[in-house]
């Protein structure tokens, strides 16, 4: 340990040249012999804390973490590093599932807790004058379509529409959804969508907002859009109580 | 300029994908294409070892340049013609032209087109390629279409989680973007 100030990070290098009679010179840091119970936080570790002016998660001072979360700019960020992280969330929920219809539920289960965080944020930077809590189903399907794809993807979404035949269901439409751009299904693989995932977002977004839902993603392909995909929401049978409670 | 066929290698001299976008050549058998693939693989390999020579003396040829990915991604060619580091780059003859790009990763992409266009007055020829360099433009043309092909493999193919690296390409998403390019 060179110097006194210097917190003791877990890194491969410093993991394999530790022994187990090592403790550090404060005695903060995690110690392998002692096991967890050397991460509870004494008086000392505290005091060497606050003492500490560098931050434990990073020390610059532009990390994600430093900066203003309600933040008005549009964020942007690598559609090609998105999609290799899809790539791979992909290929890792595949190689666990027993099948096509696990696969799906494995990535909607993922899409699911980016959707419930999600939500919170976008309802937190919309600002909390003009913020209100949407009450209604078309309300709520209007803010999914609109400002909540927007924030996602940086479009809103193409078609919102109603299910004729069944009551409780709504579809949203995307020509080009953004995640699956560059994924072409084998014909072996069937009906699976990997725009699943997005139907997870959908539906913890949904949830969140106690308007319970159940949300699949569809291909119906048509000319010039051969990845268009339809997310069918169908609300929970309460919501329809609800709603004529409410009218 | 008429492509007739597209071919992709795999760093293995395996074909991993084979369109042939216009008619004009005859069709071989399943197993002649993956022989030509091969061939064509070992003959690249070979032109990359022959060294030029200038009145017997041999020239210093360079290591590859640490901005060699910066040179690539404005040329889209991996070396300089001088040097023979690339390795077969292109055949012309009389019935086709075919042009090879070989990636960082050692993916080739291998064009057939049509020949370069006759010009019968070669008086006139020789004035044209001095102004406007007429026999290097389906060279140039050929280079370019080798970019698009890059990107859109890198796009279609490698960001696809369906996609196992050295196999034969399924993509449909790739092919009507090849047909698009064409």
């Amino acid at each position: 340990m060179s110097n006194d100030n210097d917190i003791i990070l877990s890194s491969a290098t410093s993991m394999s040249t530790l022994t187990i009679n090592e403790v550090s010179k404060d005695g903060f840091g995690y110690n392998p012999s002692v096991g967890p119970q050397s991460n509870i936080i004494t008086p000392e570790a505290s005091t060497f804390l606050l003492s500490s002016k560098k931050s434990i998660i990073t020390n610059n001072p532009n990390s994600i973490y430093d900066k203003n979360i309600i933040n008005k700019k549009n964020l942007e960020i690598s559609l090609s590093s998105l999609a290799f992280l899809f790539c791979e969330m992909v290929n890792w929920c595949h190689s666990n599932s027993k099948g096509i219809q696990d696969l799906e539920t494995r990535l909607n289960g993922l899409g699911y807790q980016v959707g419930q965080r999600y939500i919170e944020l976008i309802k937190l930077r919309e600002g909390f004058k003009t913020n209100k809590r949407e009450v209604k189903i078309v309300e709520i399907l209007q803010f999914i379509h609109g400002t909540f794809w927007k924030a996602i993807f940086g479009k809103t979404a193409n078609e919102l529409e109603k299910s004729q035949d069944v009551l409780n269901e709504y579809m949203i439409t995307d020509n080009v959804p953004l995640m699956s751009k560059f994924i072409s299904i084998p014909k072996e693989y069937g009906e699976l969508n990997c725009s699943a995932f997005m139907a997870g977002i959908i539906e913890g977004a949904l949830d969140s907002s106690a308007f319970f839902a159940n949300v699949t993603a569809h291909s119906v392909p048509i000319t010039g859009y051969p990845l268009r995909t339809v997310f069918l929401i169908k609300f929970d049978d309460s919501l329809s109580i609800r709603e004529s409670l409410r009218s | 300029m008429k492509v007739y066929s597209i071919y992709i290698l795999n760093k293995a001299g395996g074909l991993i994908y084979q369109n042939d976008v216009n008619p004009g050549l005859n069709r071989l058998s399943a197993n002649d294409y993956l022989v030509l693939a091969g061939t064509l693989h070992g003959v690249h390999a070979i032109a990359a070892k022959v060294t030029p020579t200038i009145n017997g003396k041999e020239v210093a040829t360079n290591e590859y340049p640490n901005n060699q990915n910066a040179i690539l991604l404005a040329s889209g060619k991996l070396q300089d013609s001088n040097s023979n580091k690339s390795g077969l780059q292109s055949i012309e003859t009389d019935l086709f032209n075919l042009y090879i790009f070989q990636t960082l990763t050692g993916i080739k992409f291998i064009l057939i087109t049509s020949p370069n266009p006759v010009v019968h007055n070669l008086q006139q020829i020789n004035r044209e390629v001095a102004n406007k360099g007429e026999l290097n433009k389906q060279y140039a043309q050929a280079n370019e279409i080798f970019k698009h092909l890059y990107i859109i493999y890198s796009d279609y193919v490698m960001k696809d989680p369906f996609y196992s690296l050295d196999m034969p390409i399924k993509s449909s998403l790739f092919d009507t973007k090849v047909k698009e390019i064409v």
